[in-house]
């Protein structure tokens, strides 16, 4: 029989950041005095980062640019099922509960089975991965993630020989989250089987040595950073295997704007606005995109002999 | 109703135009402040951009609204805030093109034709940003003068297109959530459909105006409108 050991401090039992600061304020404003308030502030805000602090291993694989700012990362962000401004995640993924959580793995594998969140985490040594990150829309940040090879997943579950393709599908409660159809829920995303095995690609569960943010698709989202930021899904519920090329919930919505590929590409224009070049969060002037969000060198290989402004 | 409501004094109308024009100020007073001060978001030109175009679709709105408020409600000194919302309209499109050839172009003249030339909603954006122009050049006493007042009202007509160009520019650029573009078109259609159906009313009224009686001299003469 397993008997599970106790859990580490799960991170539903940590004292959200906000009530902290809602703390600190009510202190302040009480008049303990801002040395006070600060000393204390200090104390618990350490105590917390110590407890959701995740520990991790450097990769080659990691650029060396300069990083986002942290507050950029949690506070602009595309999440459309809590909402279509940039702002609209940050307030209000906070109603998701992260735990528990199950990820579902089925379809043509060998092994099909669902993961306890917490063994995901305890499934491969947890990497820094420092990726830029080119959204559809003209912007792009560098972000340090904090995850796994996706692979270490698939090979858990010996996928059979005929998946050719990797769907992925996130969380949805028309509870707590926009019921308004702007897209087809629950999001739906995929990727080539190849692609998925690829070393770049990653599931992550935090950033910035951190446990993920909800917003940002806690707690386990997808990572793939030489395509547009919306193949990366958040807060993934199943991942199926299959034989043929899974819907994309963007490509559902505007199938002649958004490919299944969707691989970032300064050369192919969306229909309606240029990808040439963008803007770095934090940055004023635009740069030029690189082809393969830059890992051309490493991906590259994967799509020879395609034609990539048809299967954009 | 008080009187200076009703009927404002001249001293009145000058008071309420200033705070008026102090309120058409706040938006790009606020976007400026927040420039500065580092609160405008992580994009900050994304945010100036899109607050920019609401805003002069929104005023572009109130200005349009002026008249069938004036009808409803019978306070006709509204008519005397026309132009000086208009020329907000056409501030505030400045602040907006200024925004995207300055701050998100950098005046890369190439890519601004390409975009003009390539993305619909650009294009349709920058047409109405063009039409807009001789609308604010005219917008003074001597330019009526100069035209007439038939031909100074069908050129400025054209803002009726050119809100309709506005509403399409915001529509298209939009990724997928059209409630917001959907907003602003519902209230324009009905801007619009009001000035419509008073023109059915006019052409209806003045078809039942009865024939002239025999005994008058000069004969009565129709206008019906088209």
């Amino acid at each position: 029989m397993l008997i599970r050991r106790p859990a580490d401090i799960a991170p539903s039992e940590i004292t959200p950041r906000s009530l902290f600061e809602d703390r600190r304020r009510f202190i302040t404003r009480a008049g303990l005095g801002l040395a006070a308030g600060a000393a204390l502030w200090h104390g618990l805000g350490s105590e917390a980062r110590a407890a959701s602090k995740l520990s991790t291993v450097a990769s080659p694989l990691s650029t060396t640019e300069p990083q986002t700012d942290h507050k950029s990362v949690i506070t602009y962000n595309n999440f459309y099922e809590f909402g279509t401004d940039k702002g609209d995640p940050a307030q209000n993924a906070h109603r998701m509960a992260t735990r528990p959580w199950a990820v579902k793995v089925e379809g043509l594998v060998g092994k099909p089975r669902t993961f306890d969140i917490d063994e995901l985490l305890k499934l491969a040594p947890l990497e820094e991965r420092i990726y830029r990150m080119r959204c559809v829309e003209g912007w792009s940040m560098v972000i340090p993630w904090v995850g796994f090879p996706l692979a270490a997943l698939l090979k858990a579950v010996e996928p059979l020989g005929s998946a050719k393709y990797v769907e992925f599908l996130t969380h949805y409660d028309p509870e707590i989250m926009l019921r308004r159809p702007v897209l087809a829920w629950p999001y739906g995303e995929g990727l080539r089987l190849d692609e998925a095995l690829h070393p770049l690609t990653i599931l992550a569960v935090g950033l910035y040595g951190e446990v993920l943010p909800n917003q940002n698709g806690a707690p386990i989202r997808l990572v793939v950073p030489w395509k547009y930021g919306f193949k990366s899904a958040k807060s993934i519920v199943t991942i199926r295997l299959t034989e043929k090329q899974p819907p994309t919930a963007w490509n559902r919505a505007a199938p002649h704007e958004y490919g299944f590929y969707s691989n970032v590409n300064p050369e192919v224009s969306h229909p309606r606005w240029s990808q040439a070049t963008e803007r770095r969060i934090g940055e004023i002037r635009k740069r030029p995109t690189l082809m393969f969000n830059g890992y051309g060198e490493q991906v590259a290989s994967l799509y020879q002999g395609m034609d990539l402004r048809k299967q954009y | 109703m008080p009187t200076f409501l009703r009927a404002p004094s001249g001293a009145q109308i000058a008071l309420i135009k200033a705070i008026v024009f102090l309120l058409c100020l706040l938006p790009a007073l606020s976007l400026a402040l927040g420039w500065y001060d580092d609160a405008l978001g992580a994009n900050p030109i994304e945010t100036i951009t899109r607050a920019s175009g609401e805003w002069t679709l929104r005023f572009l709105l109130i200005t349009l609204a002026v008249t069938p408020l004036r009808r409803y409600t019978g306070l006709h000194w509204l008519l005397r805030l026309r132009r000086m919302l208009g020329l907000f309209v056409f501030a505030y499109a400045v602040g907006h093109l200024t925004t995207y050839l300055w701050l998100d172009q950098f005046f890369d003249w190439q890519a601004i034709a390409n975009d003009i030339l390539d993305r619909p909603f650009i294009t349709v954006g920058f047409a109405a940003f063009v039409l807009l122009i001789p609308l604010a050049v005219t917008s003074n006493s001597f330019a009526i003068r100069r035209l007439g007042g038939r031909r100074w009202q069908s050129l400025h007509r054209s803002v009726y297109g050119i809100a309709i160009l506005g509403v399409v520019h915001f529509w298209w650029l939009v990724k997928a959530d059209l409630l917001e573009p959907f907003i602003y078109a519902l209230i324009l259609a009905v801007l619009l459909g009001l000035r419509a159906w008073w023109r059915e009313l006019e052409r209806r009224r003045q078809l039942s105006v009865p024939p002239p009686a025999k005994h008058l001299e000069r004969p009565v003469i129709r206008i019906v409108p088209k």
